[in-house]
């Protein structure tokens, strides 16, 4: 046994594999320490906020104050609230007004805003320019000049008696405040999903989902095919071609078709996340159970079975510590396979909308589908989907990768 | 004296585990065969014989690999060439090896002229597809195979018809040196016979020029080798003439070797089999001394402290003990 | 030298016989005998051999006297009454009566059970179950000393940590400790070393003249047929052609089958007769 996990771990396959999938096992764990909460609660209103840290403005206001003179501070504002249609909008009047641009670089704000103070008279009025487009100069104008001019910002309040407009405080340009004295500062790393939802959290969470459907899938299919393959392999006869003929029968019908058939019938308030495990798993035993059979009956005759027949061992102690020791490697190898097809299976069912119900637990395949339905990707809102494509990748590449190691290690004709 | 065909000097080769650890399964192994003589190497299994057989080919891939020796086939060293060299000038032409499956090792799928083809062709891409088949033809009748055998799929002939023309095959570009690694140990004693006369018509022939034999059936190595050595713990421990060998070995392990020959011959049920207690040493780690002190009856303190040198005695034997031959011979006559 | 000592069996009292025993594999066109309506006496305490090549159904035959496989015809007699092995607790007691050496010893054991456990199965089988701690290992110890193990080196160790010959000595230990009326052992020196097959012989010749139990010994080595057994039976494509004495047997043979067989056999102090071959009529 220590030397066996002495080679699993010589195998580099499986140390990368382990070391991947075991990084996702802790994250799973410590993020939500570090971020408590349920994980399917809008914080949100509006859809598919960009990632970033967003800080309350509410409380920045009342956060202690440092007066900070920064020279590049107004290039940077103006530079900001400049949009690039703006700045195509300024180019196209450099061009009317017959203006040189070619030396002009689109993005350097500086020399645009010079050329702009230069040449921009809001008394021209351009031959078949509209008024709407000449009014959008206009207004383009007094921003800028606002930017650069107006120093402060008057916050105010309505006086209770008078309804009057009362100054409560300023702001000045220079006025800067402390993040970390800011009362509410939220990071959202991978920002939020159609339903106002922290995208992170919510994968966090969805990948110990779909894990564990995964793993309940894994065991069901194992436990179904090890148990049919067994009987089949070691007692042979009329019990090995009627479990064959069911084997065969299930292997014929395209599992996936039968697996969106029963969640179909099942309807959707009976899909738990466990129940589309476990109907995954009924649905994709069949080859651990055909493989299990044929390796059983290699072993079926070897002599140390003989041998504990003659023993006087009984069947079920000759199947449990003469056969199954000896295909412990594989089925855990198989195992390995299955986990990794259950969580692809769920992820595949949930996109096409009969995956698990979607108000108690997300999993990968339901952020998919729920990216899918708001059309995430058409929107460019791509951390709503990308991550979750990833880490699916992520999840089966390392347990596909466990298993190639473990094959080099136990399949003989592999060995180097 | 004749021409020496095949020389080995102070050959060394290793292997090297999933652990990265050696394994000396070779250490030192000298001997020369002359043309037209037949050697056989005897010995336990994991003694080092098929890593012999296998390096002396001078074609090393993983897990073995190459120490240091020298490999002579007729005059020409083949143990620093280059491993493509190797395989497009010598393997075939000059040595020719019979591995211990080779019978199984036929492409089930090809008839057998396919592989003379082969054979053919890995040294003379361009030789004609007609001569060839007139050539296999003629060694095939000539060696008492039928020519229809060319025409066949390898799972159509039997085991002894398999592997007899695994030898016909590999021999047709008439090597100097013949390696047959357990030929035919896995066949039947009437497909063994034929076997072993195929093998010496080709001798008789001149079609090679001579052979190493390997196997660990003693009675067969008798009849089938002139001489033969005996190899323990990767290292030869006698070399004698096959008569000398098995009817007055020297050595105390060669000694037990030979009295555990079992013959269907009246006279030989009487007497009780020597056995050898323990097993083999640990190749990863050989012993200091000798490396059969530790089961062997005479050893005493010094055996397991020297390095054992090869000592020669009479016409061209040698063995590898501290103890003088006629001390020895004293004491086998007491039991 | 101490000789081999050889007993007259003719007049011993029958162990396990059988009448018309043929085993058939498959259904009309595809039918092969393997075994094909063979008699035999074996007598208490005596060493019989069963020589043949392979393919000659010496270990399906082996396999029918063991009771893992059904003859499809004919009759077994254990010890001069018909064997009866329809249930599952007739059968385990059959067994105490018969056991077996295999010829592979590397794939007799199971590798992820220790020895220990090997031999307490043995001890259990034989009603030992409830002894003593101390009078196990005494048991356990006392067997492994008669194959020249020592218990105390093989406690905790698993089998494949021991080479194959010290495999098949823990296996004539095992024998040991359920002192069958009959062993039958399929090839049990086939794959060790020579060395260590002269151990293995000499252990069970001292088997059974310990225990006078029966050995049945399945070869394909005329040679060693000789020299260990008292009687042998030549087995050619499921018949037996000859049987008899050994030394009868071996030195004056009579079927054809068995001459061609012993003259096939290279031999060291005869002439090995290569022109007996005939190589383009085989």
């Amino acid at each position: 046994m220590k030397n066996t996990l002495r080679q699993v771990f010589h195998s580099s396959k499986f140390v990368v594999g382990f070391c991947i999938f075991a990084a996702i096992l802790l994250t799973m764990i410590i993020y939500p320490l570090y971020n408590p909460g349920s994980p399917l609660e809008m914080i949100g209103v509006g859809t598919f906020a960009k990632p970033g840290t967003y800080v309350s403005l509410y409380d920045a206001t009342k956060a202690p104050v440092e007066t900070l003179r920064l020279s590049d501070a107004d290039d940077k504002r103006i530079a900001a609230s400049l949009s690039q249609d703006d700045r195509i909008a300024m180019v196209e009047w450099f061009t009317i007004m017959e203006i040189d641009v070619s030396d002009l670089d689109i993005s350097d704000t500086d020399a645009l805003l010079a050329l702009w103070r230069e040449h921009y008279d809001p008394s021209v009025k351009p031959k078949g320019m509209t008024m709407a487009k000449r009014n959008y100069y206009k207004r383009l104008n007094n921003a800028l000049l606002e930017l650069q001019g107006a120093d402060t910002l008057i916050i105010a309040d309505t006086d209770e008696e008078t309804g009057a407009l009362v100054e409560k405080s300023k702001i000045t340009k220079t006025d800067y405040v402390n993040v970390s004295t800011v009362a509410n500062v939220k990071v959202l790393p991978l920002g939020t999903d159609n339903f106002g939802r922290d995208v992170l959290k919510e994968l966090v969470s969805a990948t110990g989902t779909s894990i564990l459907i995964g793993i309940i899938a894994g065991t069901v299919a194992t436990l179904i095919g090890l148990t049919l393959g067994l009987l089949a392999g070691y007692v042979g006869g009329f019990v090995d071609d009627f479990i064959m003929f069911i084997t065969n029968i299930f292997t014929v019908i395209p599992g996936f078709v039968l697996l969106i058939l029963i969640s179909y019938s099942l309807g959707q308030e009976q899909r738990g996340a466990t129940v589309v495990a476990v109907v995954i798993g009924f649905t994709s035993w069949t080859w651990t159970a055909r493989s299990v059979r044929s390796q059983v009956i290699s072993l079926r005759n070897r002599d140390h079975v003989n041998l504990s027949k003659l023993s006087g061992h009984s069947l079920v102690r000759i199947v449990l510590t003469d056969i199954l020791p000896y295909i412990a490697s594989y089925v855990v190898m198989a195992f390995i396979l299955q986990v990794s097809s259950g969580i692809l299976a769920e992820a595949q069912l949930s996109l096409l909308g009969l995956g698990p119900k979607t108000t108690e637990v997300p999993t990968l395949g339901l952020m998919m589908n729920w990216a899918m339905l708001y059309s995430a990707h058409t929107n460019g809102s791509w951390w709503a989907y990308f991550p979750v494509i990833l880490t699916i990748a992520l999840i089966s590449f390392s347990l596909n990768l466990m298993n190639t190691g473990l094959d080099q290690v136990f399949n003989p004709t592999l060995r180097d | 004296m004749g021409k020496k065909m095949l020389e080995v000097r102070d050959l060394k080769t290793k292997y090297i585990t999933r652990f990265h650890e050696d394994v000396y399964a070779v250490d030192g192994v000298s001997f020369s065969i002359e043309e037209g003589k037949s050697l056989g190497i005897a010995g336990e299994s994991g003694c080092g014989k098929s890593t012999l057989a296998l390096s002396m080919m001078g074609y090393y891939f993983p897990p073995l690999h190459y120490i240091s020796g020298d490999i002579i086939i007729d005059g020409q060293n083949i143990s620093g060439m280059n491993p493509d060299d190797v395989r497009k000038s010598i393997l075939g032409r000059e040595i020719a090896y019979i591995p211990q499956a080779a019978m199984n090792a036929l492409n089930p799928t090809q008839r057998i002229i396919r592989f003379v083809e082969d054979v053919i062709r890995a040294h003379d891409p361009k030789a004609d597809k007609k001569e060839i088949r007139e050539l296999a033809e003629a060694r095939f009748a000539e060696l008492g195979l039928p020519p229809t055998v060319l025409n066949r799929h390898a799972v159509e002939l039997s085991g002894g018809m398999k592997q007899r023309t695994v030898i016909a095959v590999s021999t047709i570009l008439n090597p100097k040196v013949l390696i047959a690694d357990e030929p035919s140990s896995a066949l039947d004693v009437t497909s063994q016979k034929m076997v072993i006369k195929m093998m010496r018509e080709l001798m008789e022939k001149g079609y090679i020029k001579s052979m190493l034999f390997i196997t660990h059936e003693l009675p067969l190595l008798y009849n089938v080798t002139d001489d033969i050595m005996v190899m323990y713990a990767g290292q030869i421990v006698e070399k004698g003439t096959a008569k000398e060998m098995v009817f007055d070995p020297v050595h105390p392990y060669s000694h037990g070797l030979m009295g555990s020959i079992l013959v269907p011959e009246e006279g030989t049920r009487g007497h009780k089999l020597t056995a050898i207690p323990g097993t083999p040493p640990n190749l990863k780690r050989p012993p200091k001394g000798c490396r059969f002190a530790d089961r062997c009856k005479y050893a005493t303190d010094e055996c397991r402290y020297y390095t054992i040198p090869e000592k020669s005695f009479e016409n061209d034997r040698m063995y590898r003990c501290l103890k003088r031959v006629d001390e020895l011979k004293e004491v086998y006559s007491h039991e | 030298m101490s000789e081999v000592v050889r007993k007259d069996f003719t007049n011993a009292p029958l162990c396990l016989s059988g009448r018309g025993v043929a085993k058939i594999f498959g259904m009309g066109n595809n039918k092969t005998t393997a075994v094909d309506y063979v008699d035999f006496d074996f007598h208490e305490g005596e060493f019989v051999s069963i020589v043949g090549e392979s393919g000659s159904g010496k270990t399906t035959l082996s396999k029918m006297l063991l009771g893992l496989l059904n003859p499809s015809d004919g009759e077994i007699l254990f010890q001069g009454k018909p064997r009866d092995i329809s249930t599952g607790r007739k059968r385990k007691e059959y067994w105490k009566g018969i056991q077996a050496i295999f010829q592979d010893p590397f794939s007799s054991f199971n590798t992820f059970q220790k020895i220990d456990t090997v031999l307490l199965d043995c001890i259990n089988m034989r009603g030992g179950r409830n002894l003593p701690k101390e009078k196990k290992i005494e048991m356990m110890t006392e067997a492994c000393s008669f194959v020249n193990l020592k218990f105390a080196e093989l406690t905790n160790k698993y089998p494949f940590e021991l080479s194959g010959g010290q495999m098949q000595r823990l296996m004539i230990a095992r024998i040991f400790l359920l002192r069958p009326k009959i062993l039958l052992a399929d090839e049990p020196t086939s794959m060790v070393d020579a060395c260590s097959r002269a151990t293995i012989l000499d252990m069970l010749l001292n088997l059974r003249d310990e225990t006078g139990m029966t050995v049945i010994f399945i070869t394909h080595d005329i040679g060693l047929a000789y020299y260990i057994s008292d009687t042998v039976y030549i087995m050619e494509h499921g018949k037996f052609v000859e049987f008899g004495k050994a030394d009868e047997v071996i030195i004056n043979p009579k079927a054809e089958y068995t001459k061609r067989l012993i003259s096939d056999v290279p031999k060291i102090h005869e002439e090995w007769d290569l022109s007996t071959v005939d190589l383009l009529n085989a």
